[in-house]
């Protein structure tokens, strides 16, 4: 059949071009692995630098200070987390653009600002919704809530890339949720969930896709 | 051996309208400069190749200015869509059978 190879080249193309069309396929999952670290690193910093090395919070903590004492520590622990938000995101860019080049592929294309779009909504509402607990001086649910507004964006931005993300996702919500129900457990639930699911999830699309 | 290819298209023996298709297929709308990037092809070959499938009444043209620059996307018809499927199923079937 001389025609063979001709049609399987077709249903190739057709294969390829709808999925590169559809999906963002350079997220690399190295983003994941150095995310987590980031992750790790900050939540361990906030522990011994701010927290004198206590993983569980509680009200007794916080009352043997004085309030500019504790002032200073709420102002560190929001520098501290934009620096690891402006690290994790400039490495994942970082990894994303790198993969792409190597693939070939684009990185601003149609999907990628779907992609965009469907994480930047949910991530933004969080963010103010922290915002506004911030300012009434609510702190038992910030952790809860950043896992939750996470989980959210995942699951929101998983159909324009890797489906693997979704349950990622949702372990976040659910971690966010568990840590809402127990409020002194936050850094716990936070680094385990955050920072060690970002690694394994890092390592797992890594050896799925990249090697 | 007997084969049925009443399925396929000649619009889509063409691996440029192939490659419009498949990616009008599974996004909604999609812009000129963005299928040009996607399936790497010149001005030229991609905009004859969209005027026929337009004029052929596949693919539906929708011109907007974004501030001043004019953005054209194009979207697959119902038509379009019907006819691209077939003619994949048609592939699949050619491929099994031999």
């Amino acid at each position: 059949m001389e025609n063979k190879p001709e049609y399987i080249e077709d249903l190739r193309i057709i294969k390829k071009v709808m999925e590169e069309s559809s999906r963002f396929l350079s997220l690399s999952g190295l983003s994941g692995i150095f995310a987590g670290l980031t992750a790790l690193a900050g939540a361990a910093g906030a522990v011994f630098a701010f927290l004198d090395g206590d993983l569980i919070l509680s009200d007794e903590m916080f009352s043997s200070k004085s309030l500019s004492e504790i002032n200073r520590i709420k102002v560190g622990l929001m520098l501290l987390a934009g620096i690891v938000l402006v690290i994790s995101i400039a490495l994942s860019l970082w990894f994303s653009w790198k993969k792409s080049v190597k693939k070939s592929q684009r990185l601003w294309t149609p999907v990628s600002r779907k992609l965009l779009t469907n994480l930047i909504v949910p991530l933004f509402a969080g963010g103010v919704f922290i915002v506004i607990f911030l300012i009434h001086n609510e702190w038992q649910y910030i952790l809860p809530s950043m896992l939750i507004f996470y989980g959210l964006s995942l699951v929101s931005a998983t159909k324009f890339t890797y489906n693997d993300i979704f349950y990622l996702g949702l372990i976040e919500i659910l971690s966010g949720l568990a840590a809402a129900a127990l409020p002194s457990f936050g850094i716990i639930f936070w680094s385990f969930r955050v920072g060690l699911l970002h690694i394994v999830y890092g390592l797992l699309l890594y050896g799925k896709y990249e090697r | 051996m007997k084969v049925d290819i009443s399925g396929l298209s000649k619009f889509f023996e063409n691996r440029v309208r192939l490659g419009i298709m498949s990616i009008l297929i599974v996004n909604d709308s999609y812009d000129f400069n963005s299928l040009k990037a996607a399936l790497g092809v010149t001005d030229g070959n991609l905009a004859s190749h969209l005027r026929s499938l337009e004029e052929s009444g596949l693919v539906s043209v929708n011109k907007k200015f974004i501030g001043k620059k004019p953005n054209t996307s194009y979207s697959a018809t119902e038509t379009g869509e019907k006819l691209f499927r077939t003619h994949l199923k048609a592939l699949e079937q050619l491929i099994r059978k031999q």
